[in-house]
């Protein structure tokens, strides 16, 4: 098994009271909440956990985009990236990812990844995503063609990295007369690409075809939930493309907290995991869901159940049951991530080890006993 | 669905649903973004007078999604298209909100067969300024609670369940409207730079307390189509035809029958 570090870098001096008179921590939560003098200190802070990540040997360092909010400060991902090509030495850099519906130009995420791969020496990961519902309020982009948008994007990518320039590109939402990216990625044919997704039956045909081989990374589900889609990728791969696809074509993406005994460990996390689901992710279907971005299948689902899906009051306790949390001692999680391992046969597990509100010494101690005495006994 | 008062008609690659009742002159009411089931009781009293047509816009309803059409100018190619297949002329266009936008964009284009046309809380320019509602942020008690100002008809709606196919319609009309209106939000920063080509008896009609769009954007309408009547309707939202049904049918109803004259 590998193992990535990764953190949404929120804002974690979030004044929590903030749903008592706004609906999320996202779009439409005033900035006035955010103090760009504990911005100053976050940022270093952040950077200077990925760095160590590196030093302890983790396989890889990540960061992700999102936009307008306080769960995730890195609207702009290169620019931490950037960083870590410079300051890491070892780990691959894996951006989760970049969302190209959200760009006019997609051939600048080309630009940006190459750079990325050719500062690091060729330890770029490409994640690419559609971006997050609330996103495309954000951004103002279309729902109803992000699909469409993701594929073009995605495929004029591929070709600026794959192609002799220059070169016209065809598409129907994105029209090239030039294509001709400089510098070509340092990886040839390309970087390996991973799509983050929190699971579609469509995301994972499109991943798994044989051209592709994308690694299919599954985000902050229930484990059943991952299990199930993972042996969705299994099946297609064998019933459709007749290929047996491997446990290097998985992952997951799970927040993850060490303490010394179980009981520490929960104490310790409890009111930062907390934090993390119901106040950082929480959102209305609305702003989760714009019109389009699913099939009307899982819409109808959604107005059906008349269920707000982020609207908080999660219990730690249910997060570690359905394994959205895995949190105790070093033996302790070592054994779930085993089983879960035994169970679907994943390789990659990009570990969150920091969320919501914790803290710089929580998060270092949870690397550092994360590394030594959970990692090694799973490799 | 077929019946005596339900039509299908294919046109270009789709099936395209039309409500169809009456006899007279032609009236084609064009439904908002909610669809054309709140508008099914104006259209059976208006069809006492006229040949009643409510289609459901591609997308919408019981109507297919043609994958040629993503914008309102499309549909308004496609509507000038409906009604030369249909072989319909002086017809009376009456839109509401995204319905009427896609009367102002055909009738930018031409009037050859519209004999009037009728904007009603419409869509389709921007005034600068002037904060427009988001009906795709808004919860769906939100909603109804900022589209209505008659408390009656708030509290009707909210305690009407709806049918799973009602919940079906109400997914699709979604998807269909952003597909349409999502960006530029419900307008076209091209329409008022030909609204001038309307050489047609108009009618803006609008409510005093619309949300989604405040009745500024009656104005500016009026001011880009100056040969236009206003009719600003009190105590009312932006659903005329529910808030205020007398007052509106019978301004309606009064401004139809002067183009005969």
């Amino acid at each position: 098994m590998k193992f990535y570090y990764f953190g949404l870098m929120p804002y974690g001096p979030l004044d929590l009271d903030y749903d008592k008179k706004y609906s999320s921590a996202s779009l439409v939560l005033p900035n006035s909440y955010f103090n760009p003098k504990e911005g100053n200190k976050l940022y270093r802070r952040y950077l200077d956990e990925l760095e160590l990540a590196d030093t302890l040997g983790y396989d890889g360092v990540c960061v992700n985009e999102h936009h307008q909010t306080a769960y995730g400060l890195m609207p702009s991902p290169g620019v931490i990236a950037g960083a870590l090509a410079r300051t890491t030495t070892q780990a691959k850099i894996a951006v989760l990812g970049r969302a190209l519906p959200l760009v006019n130009n997609p051939l600048t995420i080309a630009e940006e990844y190459a750079m990325i791969d050719n500062i690091s020496g060729g330890r770029l990961i490409s994640g690419f995503v559609r971006g997050i519902g609330v996103e495309y309020h954000a951004t103002g982009v279309n729902p109803a063609f992000s699909l469409e948008r993701f594929h073009e994007a995605h495929d004029l990518i591929i070709e600026a990295w794959t192609k002799t320039g220059p070169f016209p590109f065809e598409g129907d939402h994105y029209h090239f007369e030039y294509v001709n990216t400089w510098p070509r990625p340092f990886q040839q044919p390309h970087p390996p690409v991973w799509i983050p997704s929190q699971g579609s039956e469509e995301t994972i045909r499109w991943a798994s075809e044989p051209t592709r081989k994308y690694v299919y990374l599954n985000t902050y589900s229930p484990f059943e939930a991952v299990s199930t889609f993972f042996q969705m990728y299994r099946d297609i791969a064998e019933n459709e493309w007749n290929y047996e696809a491997s446990g290097e074509q998985l992952g997951w993406a799970v927040p993850i907290y060490v303490g010394e005994t179980d009981e520490i460990a929960h104490k310790e996390a409890k009111p930062h995991i907390e934090a993390f689901y119901n106040k950082f992710l929480r959102m209305t279907n609305q702003m989760l869901l714009p019109p389009g971005y699913t099939t009307l299948t899982s819409m109808k689902k959604i107005a059906e159940a008349k269920r707000e899906m982020l609207s908080g009051g999660r219990e730690m306790s249910r997060l570690m049951d359905n394994r959205m949390f895995i949190c105790g001692s070093p033996n302790t999680v070592q054994e779930i991530l085993g089983e879960c391992h035994d169970q679907v046969g994943l390789e990659h597990i990009v570990c969150t080890l920091q969320f919501g509100t914790l803290p710089h010494e929580l998060t270092v101690k949870n690397l550092e006993l994360f590394s030594k005495e959970v990692m090694p006994q799973l490799r | 669905m077929a019946t005596q008062d339900n039509h299908q008609l294919e046109i270009y690659d789709s099936m395209v649903q039309i409500f169809r009742r009456g006899s007279g002159q032609t009236l084609l009411l064009l439904h908002g973004a909610g669809g054309s089931a709140n508008l099914k009781k104006l259209a059976a009293k208006l069809a006492e007078d006229y040949d009643v047509l409510l289609p459901d816009h591609p997308g919408f309803g019981l109507s297919e999604q043609s994958k040629r059409l993503s914008s309102v100018s499309d549909l308004a190619f496609y509507y000038l298209d409906f009604i030369q297949e249909l072989g319909l002329k002086d017809v009376h266009l009456v839109g509401l909100s995204m319905g009427g936008w896609i009367a102002a964009e055909m009738a930018i284009r031409s009037t050859a067969k519209v004999k009037s046309i009728t904007l009603v809380s419409s869509a389709g320019i921007h005034v600068k300024g002037v904060p427009k509602g988001d009906l795709f942020l808004w919860s769906p008690e939100e909603l109804v609670r900022n589209l209505y100002v008659n408390q009656d008809v708030v509290d009707d709606v909210l305690s009407q369940e709806p049918t799973s196919e009602e919940l079906e319609f109400m997914v699709k009309n979604r998807v269909a409207a952003a597909r349409y209106a999502w960006h530029p939000r419900f307008y076209n920063p091209d329409l008022e730079k030909w609204l001038h080509r309307i050489d047609i008896p108009t009618l803006i009609i609008w409510g005093d307390q619309d949300k989604i769009f405040p009745v500024e954007y009656a104005s500016a309408f009026k001011n880009l189509i100056p040969h236009a009547q206003t009719q600003i309707l009190k105590d009312c939202g932006h659903v005329p035809h529910m808030d205020q049904p007398e007052a509106f049918y019978h301004r309606l109803k009064s401004f139809l029958s002067e183009t005969n004259s």
